[in-house]
Formats: structure tokens, sequence, C-alpha cells
């Protein structure tokens, strides 16, 4: 008895020490070496591998900002600045913040200011409709409201008003990740700085028309005429190809701008109402 | 009879306009001609804002390989040089002319005897037709000179001309194989000469029977044209089923018919070719069919390149009261129009006018997997499962199933008992596919 207990001792033993020695050897032979900081940034990570940043999920993410060794040009929209203040110094590099950044629908081509002129009945996708045809309104950079926007959307930040056929952007939901501006055909969305407030001010049309020609199609086009350029006193406005754009790391938010324009085509997000003039007194002279 | 094999559908015929002689319209008033009025690059402006033109005189250059000139339809003064919407609501640049008479250029020959002798060589041919801006008049308007033009390596043993017109309603390559058969015979042998082809094969489709047994008279005063009858059938005068049927040759996938040796080309363009050859006459006018259940008088014109919609629907008796659509073409592959102002361009080969009855699209229900849109296809696809993977953006499924051979014809969304759109969305996928397929090539 003894002896058939020490000998299956030995032998499985034995058995056991090779099999350990080639795995030993076979581990260390295929072994990855990762740079332990990857786990300690995808740590801080949301974790719900959303693709916002562009790569296949959160790991993947923390892989490309440990290689680069910074987050220049990487940027998690569900993290936002205070996910880049707890990566920073993983990193051992200083917290850079980035502007809070929101998209921004540049059209104002509603039913009520861009009518109507023919029925579209066809397949319920932007994409179609584009290759299709100008669009209903006759405006060819306008938006179709058949909401591609709303569709790429994972956040659910995005919808198509009903009234005026043209899509909204939650402030609280938009996490600026993009996607809506690569769904839309016709580069119609944009990301904007979010600024304080969620204050904006934006050029809303992208049509390059002549003046006269956009303004057929809709009421509230932009035409050209430069009034806006010449009252900026920022220098903040460009106007080219018969279109006026604004760029935002200049706008002060004077919204100077905004009154300017004859056609209303300049758009403020979140101001409150202006105060009307005070009534010049006329002016009693006592005699 | 001959026909192709696989697919195909039997949609309504409704050849109104085909016991109306062609028309021949009176001078417009003005007209609006657009520089690119063919497939491919555009043409270059060679005349200005104020400048003097007459009927015939060349306005746009053809710059690039895949391009043609555009000349004049009118004599008179250039209004301006502007935009104008075309049939898809997006603007091209065009040329408006105010019509002062009717004064041709010298050179063009105004007789109406018919020339038989083909005096030029084969080069010489395919210069004068580039010269003339001839293009498919079929309504895909890819410059003719350009297939004429063999690739190295390769070699044409037929030229087959299409006088099918399956298309419902349209009738206008009937009728100018009626009045201008002679013409077009001597056409269709210029064409023979400049592809370098002994054999001509002329398909055209049984519901025309006086068409086929006239050219068939005629052709035998030509050497080596054929006319052959062909069972109705939609889309029989789709280029690869028309292949298919009179030679039995199968075009492969993403290649041309050079590819099995031959060269398809239209009837119409055929007459314009021998115009341009024996009369030195380029092209600025065509016929255009202009009909509808609702048309007082479905007629066929012919029309002067830059005339709009609007005036050929009042000649043909006015737009009807009910009117749905408008649309450029046949039924199956037009255009509807989202505006009457857009001018007749070389590629306008009808005007149909739909009631509100006739338009109103079917409700769209769910896919039954009834397996019809596979029956009729004729290039052999699976319309239902390549319309589903293109809704859902799938474009990697809609490549290797084939989606670029689509050739739009609309059977199976003709077809199709759940109503759904099927053309629509092989349209975005042919679309998104054909995007990616250009960005590989170019990265």
């Amino acid at each position: 008895m003894n002896q058939v207990l020490i000998y299956s001792i030995i032998a499985l033993g034995s058995i056991g020490a090779v099999s350990a020695i080639i795995l030993y050897f076979v581990a260390q032979k295929f072994k990855v070496i990762e740079d332990p900081k990857i786990d300690e940034v995808a740590d801080k990570l949301p974790g719900a591998n959303c693709g916002g940043c562009g790569f296949a999920g959160c790991r993947n993410f923390a892989e490309a900002i440990v290689k680069a060794g910074n987050m220049d040009n990487l940027n998690c929209p569900v993290g936002g600045n205070s996910l880049i203040k707890e990566v920073a110094p993983i990193l051992g590099i200083v917290a850079v913040e980035k502007d809070p950044q929101i998209a921004v629908v540049r059209c104002s081509g509603s039913k009520a200011n861009a009518p109507q002129k023919a029925e579209y009945d066809s397949a319920s996708t932007c994409v179609f409709a584009h290759s299709l045809f100008a669009g209903e309104s006759g405006c060819p950079h306008g938006c179709l409201g058949l909401g591609d926007c709303v569709v790429s959307c994972k956040f659910d930040a995005i919808y198509i008003d009903e009234i005026t056929g043209l899509p909204v952007v939650s402030n609280e939901k938009c996490v600026a990740c993009g996607a809506c501006v690569k769904a839309c055909p016709r580069t119609i969305i944009e990301i904007r700085n979010k600024n304080k407030k969620d204050r904006r001010i934006f050029v809303s049309c992208i049509n390059q028309e002549k003046g006269a020609v956009a303004k057929k199609n809709c009421e509230v086009a932009c035409i050209g005429c430069g009034k806006c350029v010449k009252v900026c006193s920022f220098e903040a406005i460009i106007l080219k190809n018969n279109l006026a754009y604004i760029d935002y790391t200049k706008c002060t938010l004077c919204r100077k701008c905004v009154e300017e324009c004859p056609t209303h085509a300049i758009n403020e997000l979140n101001f409150p109402p202006r105060k009307p003039k005070a009534e010049k007194t006329e002016s009693v002279i006592a005699e | 009879m001959k026909t192709f094999k696989i697919g195909g559908v039997h949609p309504e015929e409704n050849k109104l306009a085909s016991n109306s002689a062609i028309e021949v319209l009176p001078i417009p008033q003005k007209v609006c001609i657009p520089i690119t009025q063919h497939l491919g690059a555009p043409s270059t402006l060679v005349v200005e804002k104020g400048g003097i033109v007459k009927v015939g005189q060349l306005l746009a250059k053809a710059d690039a390989f895949i391009c043609a000139n555009v000349h004049s339809s009118v004599s008179g003064k250039i209004l301006k040089i502007d935009t104008v919407t075309d049939t898809s609501g997006y603007r091209k640049t065009s040329i408006f002319i105010d019509v002062e008479g009717d004064e041709w250029e010298e050179s063009i020959d105004k007789s109406q005897n018919i020339v038989k002798e083909i005096k030029l060589s084969k080069e010489e041919i395919i210069a004068k037709i580039k010269d003339m801006g001839i293009v498919g008049l079929g309504g895909a308007t890819f410059p003719t000179h350009v297939k004429l033009m063999v690739p190295q390596g390769k070699k044409a043993d037929v030229l087959i001309i299409n006088g099918v017109e399956c298309e419902p309603y349209l009738t206008s390559d009937h009728r100018v194989m009626l009045e201008k058969a002679e013409e077009m015979l001597v056409g269709v042998s210029i064409l023979m000469k400049g592809l370098g082809v002994e054999k001509a094969m002329i398909g055209i489709e049984n519901n025309k029977t006086d068409a086929i047994s006239h050219l068939h008279n005629i052709a035998s005063g030509f050497k080596g044209i054929e006319v052959h009858a062909l069972k109705v059938k939609y889309p029989q005068g789709a280029e690869k089923q028309l292949i298919k049927a009179l030679i039995h040759r199968e075009v492969p996938a993403g290649k041309l018919p050079i590819e099995v040796g031959c060269v398809v080309s239209n009837a119409g363009t055929a007459f314009a070719v021998y115009e341009a050859i024996q009369k030195n006459k380029p092209l600025f006018e065509r016929v255009v069919t202009v009909t509808g259940k609702s048309v007082k008088k479905p007629s066929n014109f012919m029309v002067r390149m830059g005339v709009t919609v609007n005036e050929l629907i009042e000649k043909a008796g006015g737009l009807p009261e009910d009117t749905g659509k408008v649309i450029s073409g046949g039924p199956m592959m037009g255009k509807s129009l989202n505006s009457l102002e857009v001018p007749v361009v070389k590629g306008t080969s009808g005007i149909l006018i739909m009631t509100q009855k006739e338009s109103k699209r079917v409700e769209i229900q769910n896919c039954i997997r009834c397996g019809k849109c596979i029956t009729v296809c004729p290039m052999g696809l699976e319309p239902y499962l390549l319309a589903q993977v293109a809704e859902n953006a799938n474009f990697e499924t809609a490549e290797n199933e084939r989606v670029m051979d689509c050739i739009e014809c609309g059977s199976c969304h003709y077809t199709c008992p759940s109503g759904r759109p099927l053309l629509d969305y092989l349209r975005v996928g042919k679309n998104k596919v054909g995007q990616i397929i250009r960005n590989r090539a170019n990265n």
C-alpha cells in the first residue's frame, strides 16, 4: 500500500513539476509587457466604451493616452475636464483644461422660414435625400430634417422639433462627441465652444449661393452682405463665398452682429432678453 | 423570340404618343442652356455675356477626356451667364440667350436630302463626333466619341443599336425609327466605321412592329445591319440585358460592354450622328415625348435645347388640373421635377405627367420574405437583403452582396407587395459603397 502511494506521489509530482517548468518558460517567452500606467489611466476612465473619443473602447483609449504621454489631441467627451485633472498626475504632466464644447446646428431653415416647395416622399434618411435633390425648401445647403443626426447620437442629446422641422441639441446631454457632425451629409452641425451659461452666437446658415438666390428659398438666409464683419470690434467674423462665419475663439458674445444682421441669420442662444432702449425725453429748457 | 433570361417585369406600356408624328416646335423666345449636359467632367465656357451667337455655335468646350462640347440651339444675344436649377433642384451654370431670328452657322447643311456616302475615315469620324458634341441620347448622356475609342488590348466585333425603349410612355425613339429610318441607318453605318466593325444589330421591342418591319425593309439596302425583334419585357433596354439577349454574352461585373467585344448606342444617337457627320449639324435639338394619361395631346416634339419644360407642357395642351408629379424620363427610372422652369437638355427623353392618383405612394409595410424582388431582379441580386443592410448602414455586407451591380431599374420596387422603398435604399447603399471604394482607391 505504501509503495503505491509513494509511486503515485512521485509520478504525479514529477508531471506537475515538469508542466510547471514548461509553463514558466512559455509564460516568460510570450509575456506582454504592458506599461502599468495603462491600467491606472483605464481605471480613471468612465468605462462606458461609448466610442466618443474615436477609439474602440476605454482600454484602447487608455493605451493611446499613455503612448502619447499627453491628452493634447485626445478627448473623452464623457469625462471632460475632471478626467483630464485626474489623468495628468499619472502621466506626470500639468493638466490643461479644455473649453467645454457642444454641437451647434447651423441652419434656421424651419418650415416657416423656408417654406416647402416640393413634397419629398421617399426613404426617411438625410443621406438619400441629399443625393437625390436640393431639398423641399429648394435650399441646397439647408437642413433636410429627416433625422440622420438623431439616429447617430448615443447620448440621446438631439431630437427633431415637430414644429420647426429642425434638430435641437440638449445643453445638458450633449458631450460634443462629433457623431452627429459626421452623420449630417451637408456638414450643417459644427462643434463650437459652450461658454459660460451655455451661451453661444453663430451664423445659422451655411448657404454659399449669391444673396438674392439664397433669400428666395429661405427668409433667414445669410446673404453675404458683410454688415456683421464691419460691426464686430474683435475681428471675429470672416466673409467668404457669400457666407459669414464667426470664429468662436475670438467671439466675446457682445451680440452687436446679431442686431446688425438684416436677415436675422445670426442666432444667439441662452441670453437674457434685451432691455428696450430708454425713450429719449424731450429736454425742457427752463426759461 | 430573343430576350434576357433572368428577371424582368411587365409594367403597362401606355405608349400614348406612339402615333403622334414628330412636331417641330416654333423657335422659342429665350433659352437657358446648361454648360454641362453630359456624364463626366464639366465643360469650359468659351463665350461671355453680351456675345452674339448663331445656331450651332460652340458655347462650351470639352477640355477633359470624358467631356462633350455644347452648342447653341438658337441665334441671338447672350443675356447672362448664371445658374439655373436642374432636375434635382441643385443649381448649374447656364447660358441665358435672348433669341433673335434663326440664323444658322454657315457650315451646317440645312437640306433635307439623304446623304448616304461616308467620306470620312475612322479617326476623322471620331474627331467630328467629338466636335459636334454628340452624347448618348438614351438618357445616360455618355460622350459618344469616348465610347468609340476602344482601349488598348480590347477589340470590338459588333455594334448594337438600342431601339428598345422599354420604359412605358416614352416614344421618341419609336418615332425617330419610323420617320427618320434611312438617316438613322446611315448613322449606324457611320458608327460601324468609327468603331471598326462589320456588323450591327438593332434591337427593337415587339410592341413596335411597324418600326421593326419598316427598318427591316430599309436595312436591306445597307451592308451588315440586322434588325431583331425582342420580347416585350422591362428592362430589355438596359445595356447588359440587351447584350445578353442579342449576342448571348455576359458583361463581367464592374466592366464595360467593350470587355465582351461590343458597344451599345441609342437609336436617337445614331440619327444625331448622321446629322453631325453628313450635315455638319451639332447636337442642339432632340425629340422629346410629352405624355401622360391626363395630357390633352400626347406628343413628340423636336425641341431646341434650353426650352423650359413649362413651354413644352403648354404646347401639349397645358398642365392638367389634377397633376400629381411631373417626371423627366419614364415612370420606372425618371426623375420627379420640383420646378417646371428646368431646361430641356441632351438627356431629356420625355416629360411624363402623372395624375394625383397615379403619384400616390403605397403605404410601407414589413417585408414578408416572399422573394418576388429576387425573382424580378434582372441582375440576379437579392434586393430585400441589400435594402435592409443599406438601411442599417452595414455597408460591408452590401458591398459583398454586390450592391454595385445594381442597375437601378426599379423592377424590385415596382413588384414589392409590401410597398417597401427598395430602390431608394439600394441607391443609398450604392452611393455609400461607391464612396468607400473611391476612398480605398485613393489611400
